[in-house]
């Protein structure tokens, strides 16, 4: 095994270009992981540590541009406001030493169902900034990202340089259930945000398909409700048998296994459950966010 | 009790000596743990060491057809490469009781992660992919995995033409051991009971997880003997397992226990030891082996699974009139402890309960699954499981309160046990259950006093945010349970201590030496106490643990500090005697209290006990050491007998009771053990910081159990699903509650200071309690362990 260390971003590509099978590593949490389980032994692995750049984020007026090695941390600690439902899963990373190491790059290039940032990622819309020394910048939006069980839409050329998300709106949420209180892998996750601006809703769903996926149904379901309803002027609370609607077709998105983590059936009973409660959670907040904004 | 004939027992020697028994002192090894300092096993490192690989089966069960090493043995870096044919002498098995468990595999591996073939290279990684090299041709046989699939008509035998001792007795092959006990009549009893109640219960697989992989360093030695540097829980019966297996006499086998990171009885079998040692002899240099994480869950025995038949009967106010149970074990392919958790389950299965006609039938079965072994609470654990159980359901039944049923049927001193053993000292479970149930309850929704919010950690859930209070409903639960102490059936139990007592740097000081193995327990910091009180000095230094001594016995059935304590303190007493005799002998002519008086050591003086300093033991000592080596036993027990499992098979006993509160989340099955309150007899606490710690510890590992804790084997493949940290969950420090702890001290007159052993009986009540909380916070019936929120949710 071959332990490549650019000095720069430019090297990092041209050594991406010329050997396709290098696999990046930045935090480690993942692929040390395979290489310890034996499940992978990569000719070549290429260490991004060096390129400062990629821990750095900028807050933009409309974006946050998040460095793809910017750790978990990080975003727990400086993005509250702007990310609430990416520092939420940040939190239910693994253990704080890993979350010191790990970042939204190594989820995204892993592109493992399980990975905890991805319903957060797809519930704000985000697009994932991919470099190629060949072709230059390319914008991925999030929807069309995941291809398949740890498949991802990068060419082998490229390498995930940041992740630009749009600054909350709204409120968002997230909740993942593992057999355990801290510490551990996803048994199923769910993302929600809120976009008053356009009126919408996102959703992620993580470990309950051979893909992270959105509840894309039930975010028109919802949507719908909510316009037809003047919830978003009202403020009023959204009534159960909505609510009811929205968890069921969330739950009818997932399309999970049964594995040792738990079986299919308690995935889709369990995303049916977090989409109502961080529903309405998200809805409660905007709600206190309304009242106290016609209030002043 | 062999002891001192001088010292009267109204007097307490070693009284006014600081850090002496009953003192916290804290652990020699305690900060360099913390701080990462520690050497354990894993740590060693030889000039020109080799690093061992063992290539293990990928199948359950399956003829070897051939093995093919000539590719391995080509790469460069690679010393040697062994199987089967290299063994060295006619000896080629080992075990714990029976010698079922081959070195390396022959003709047929008998489950998933058996020993095939051993490589040694320059570097890990050289090993590793050497081993890959190697080609085994296996050719698959159906696999064992239940007692259906183990006692079927064709039913292939998973050891073929058994001659242990146990095989002139099993109604099958496929049966390890069977112990059943009859006493009374379970069936004329059972027309005097109001209500019945039975069920059938079923406890997973649980691993050890201790934290330091297997690992050590042979060393091979200029005599062609070897030193070996391992974690083990007791090196004189690694010893009696190793030396015939290389072909060497016991003394050309010498052993030193390395720094050993947690064993919970995982390391009471031979993992790496022999491995290591074949390819030091055949290299002819030191050659290591560390187990990973993965290759752990396959290096080491886990506790028997097992599938548990009780029926109950009682009258209608409240009085047990029978018992009849069945329990199968599943030892899985090699029989390791087997036999002795056999015993204690069955003899144990009635709980700390008075119940007078029992019909009870234990058995472990040979099939294909991992094999299983020693784990702290040791058959034990599986019936506290279900008896405890079936007492819920049974006050229930009957309208009664759980804690006022199980108080009217305690047992107490005297009580005669179903194998018509009485209980001669103090069983004070019905007070123990007044303790728990008197301690005050943590606050309702303790959630919400972070002020603003929910404080998510307090939540079923925890940091994963999947409630802020909705569909979480409390729970209250408890247990009692009983586990006997030290090895039992007749075995010749004993430890030994070797004592110095001399001048060094003008001062009186002690040396133990002990072949215990510590692997956590702080039998280093007790020995250091027992040494300062029976001496009188305060200096003592504990001598590493080898085989130049005699051997201690095992880290395992509670009992090291009642053994080796005890053992340490006959040693101190009888080193005292000579002590004073020299002190007669030198200074007697001075005055006459040194042939009149009752003379103890202390503060470093020879004192009278009405306090008059006669001398200072460094001019008694001066020129002139002692030095003495002296086994200790307990006292005699017998085997159970065979057909009607009655014997006076146990030592002593050791109860604790819990109180489970719980929340869960009733709507996605997550449940957050709130807080499990313990009492628990300890006879006499020698270190009560430890005895608390041990306690707790011993609680967490049953919680793990209740919750989380599995090892998932395939029913169709016999292989391991989850052999690694990511899939075996254990606790983690959110999810381990406040753990109050009472602790009793009434003395078992039998024992060394009356103390009992301690280190198993929490982990006992520990899951039945939470699982009576989760049921009583559910109201579902919760027949299995680990509770998985499928269970809770129904899907």
């Amino acid at each position: 095994m071959d332990f490549l260390r650019p000095a720069s971003w430019e090297e990092a590509l041209a050594a991406k270009a010329e050997l396709p099978t290098a696999v990046p590593i930045a935090g480690g949490t993942d692929v040390m992981v395979e290489i310890n389980f034996d499940h992978r032994r990569p000719e070549y692995l290429l260490d991004l540590n060096r390129i400062a750049d990629l821990s750095e984020w900028e807050v933009g007026e409309k974006t946050v541009r998040l460095g793809a090695s910017v750790p978990y941390t990080r975003i727990m600690e400086n993005l509250r406001a702007e990310l609430p439902g990416l520092a939420l899963a940040s939190h239910t990373v693994a253990s704080p030493q890993i979350r010191n190491r790990g970042g939204v790059g190594g989820n995204l290039g892993c592109a493992s169902p399980a990975g905890d940032a991805h319903p957060a990622l797809l519930a704000s819309g985000c697009e994932v900034e991919v470099e190629s020394a060949a072709r230059g910048v390319r914008m991925i939006p999030i929807d069309e990202f995941y291809l398949g069980v740890k498949r991802n839409a990068l060419e082998p050329d490229e390498l995930i340089r940041s992740v630009h998300l749009p600054k909350a709106d709204g409120p968002q949420q997230f909740s993942k259930v593992g057999t355990r209180n801290a510490m551990v892998i996803a048994v199923c996750a769910f993302g929600i945000a809120l976009h008053p601006e356009t009126r919408t809703v996102r959703t992620g769903i993580g470990s309950a398909a051979p893909t992270p996926v959105r509840a894309k149904e039930a975010e028109v379901f919802l949507a719908a409700a909510l316009e037809e309803g003047g919830f978003w002027d009202s403020g009023a609370p959204i009534p159960p048998s909505v609510a009811k609607q929205f968890a069921q077709l969330a739950s009818g998105a997932c399309n999970p296994i049964d594995d040792v983590r738990g079986s299919a059936k308690y995935r889709r009973h369990a995303v049916g459950i977090m989409a109502r409660r961080t529903l309405g959670w998200t809805w409660e907040s905007y709600r206190g966010n309304e009242r106290s904004a016609q209030c002043a | 009790m062999a002891g001192a004939t001088r010292t009267p027992t109204n007097l307490t020697q070693g009284g006014k000596t600081d850090a002496g028994i009953g003192a916290s002192t804290l652990r020699p090894d305690g900060t360099l743990k913390v701080t990462g300092e520690f050497a354990y096993s894993s740590d060693m490192w030889h000039e020109d060491m080799l690093w061992g690989f063992t290539l293990r089966s990928t199948v359950a069960h399956a003829e070897i057809v051939s093995i093919d090493t000539s590719e391995a043995l080509a790469q460069s870096g690679v010393y040697a490469v062994l199987t089967y044919d290299d063994l060295p002498t006619d000896v080629k098995n080992y075990g714990l009781e029976i010698q079922d468990t081959p070195v390396l595999a022959h003709g047929k591996v008998r489950h998933h992660g058996e020993p095939v073939a051993l490589v040694a290279a320059d570097h890990p990684e050289t090993a590793r992919r050497a081993a890959a090299k190697i080609k085994i041709e296996y050719k698959e046989l159906p696999v064992i995995t239940d007692e259906a699939s183990a006692l079927a008509e064709d039913a292939i035998l998973v050891h073929e033409g058994r001659d242990d001792h146990h095989s002139g007795h099993v109604p099958h092959p496929n049966i390890v051991h069977r112990q059943p006990i009859i006493r009374g009549n379970a069936d004329e009893a059972a027309k005097k009971a109001d209500v019945i109640v039975s069920g059938e219960y079923v406890f997973g697989m649980q691993d050890q997880a201790f934290l330091g992989p297997e690992s050590g360093l042979a060393v091979p030695g200029e005599d062609g003997g070897v030193d070996l540097y391992v974690a083990t829980q007791w090196l004189h019966s690694d010893l009696k397992q190793i030396a015939p297996v290389l072909g060497l006499p016991e003394e050309k086998v010498r052993m030193t226990l390395s720094g050993v990171g947690g064993a919970f009885g995982g390391r009471e079998d031979i993992s790496m030891q022999i491995h290591a040692s074949l390819l030091a002899l055949r290299t002819g240099k030191p050659v290591k082996i560390v187990y990973n994480r993965f290759e752990s869950f396959f290096g080491h025995v886990h506790r028997h699974p097992a599938k548990l038949w009780y029926e109950h009967g009682a009258t209608k106010d409240g009085k047990l009139t029978h018992l009849k149970c069945r329990i199968v074990l599943d030892g899985g392919a090699y029989a390791s402890a087997s036999p002795a958790v056999v015993g204690n389950a069955s003899s144990l299965s009635v709980g700390p309960y008075v119940v007078d006609d029992v019909e009870i039938e234990a058995i472990a079965l040979y099939s294909n699954n991992p094999p299983c072994g020693a784990m702290r609470g040791f058959g034990a654990v599986q019936a506290c499981f279900a008896y405890e159980a079936q007492m819920d359901k049974l006050a229930k039944k009957l309208g009664m309160d759980p804690v006022e049923f199980r108080q009217l049927n305690a047992m107490e001193q005297g009580t005669i046990m179903p194998t018509g053993q009485p209980v001669d000292s103090p069983a004070p479970v019905a007070e123990l259950l007044r303790r728990i149930k008197a301690m005050p309850l943590p606050p309702e929704q303790q959630w919400l006093a972070a002020g603003e919010g929910a404080d998510v950690r307090a939540l079923p859930g925890g940091l994963s945010n999947t409630t802020h209070g909705e569909g979480v409903v409390r729970g209250i639960g408890y247990a009692v349970g009983i586990k006997n102490v030290g090895f039992s059936e007749g075995f010749d139990d004993y430890s030994t201590a070797r004592v110095r007592m001399e001048v060094v740097g003008g001062e009186a000081v002690a040396t133990v030496h002990t072949a215990m193995a510590e692997v956590g327990q702080g039998g280093v910091t007790v020995h250091a106490q027992i040494a300062r009180t029976e001496l009188g000095v305060e200096q003592v230094t504990i001598h590493p643990a080898d085989t130049q001594v005699g051997s201690a016995g095992s880290t395992s059935a509670s009992r090291q500090t009642y053994m080796t304590g005890g053992a340490v303190k006959n040693t101190c007493e009888n080193v005292r005697e000579k002590v004073l005799d020299i002190g007669r002998r030198k200074f007697g002519t001075y005055h006459p209290a040194w042939a009149t008086a009752e003379l103890l050591l202390e503060g470093g003086k020879v004192v009278t006990d009405a306090g008059e300093v006669l001398a200072d033991l460094a001019d008694v000592l001066e020129g002139e050491a002692v030095d003495l080596e002296l086994e200790f036993r307990h006292r005699p027990t017998e085997a159970f007998d065979l057909k009607t499992g009655q014997g006076f098979g146990h030592v002593q006993y050791s109860f604790a009771a819990h109180r489970a509160v719980v929340e869960v989340d009733t709507e996605l099955g997550l449940v957050k053990v709130i807080e499990l309150a313990v009492a628990q007899d300890v006879g006499k606490a020698l270190n009560p910081l430890s005895v608390v710690g041990q306690i707790q510890g011993g609680t967490t590992q049953g919680l793990g159990v209740a919750v989380m804790e599995e090892i998932i084997v395939d029913p169709k493949t016999a292989k391991v699903r989850n052999p690694s940290f990511t899939d075996y969950l254990i606790p983690t420090i959110l999810d381990t509650p406040t753990i109050p702890v009472d602790v009793l001290e009434l003395a078992d007159e039998h024992a060394p200071y009356g103390l009992r052993g301690i280190g198993e009986a929490p982990t006992l009540s520990s899951t039945p309690a939470v699982l009576a909380a989760i049921r009583n916070a559910t109201g579902l019936e919760l027949n299995k362990t680990p509770v998985r929120p499928e269970h809770l949710t129904g899907t």
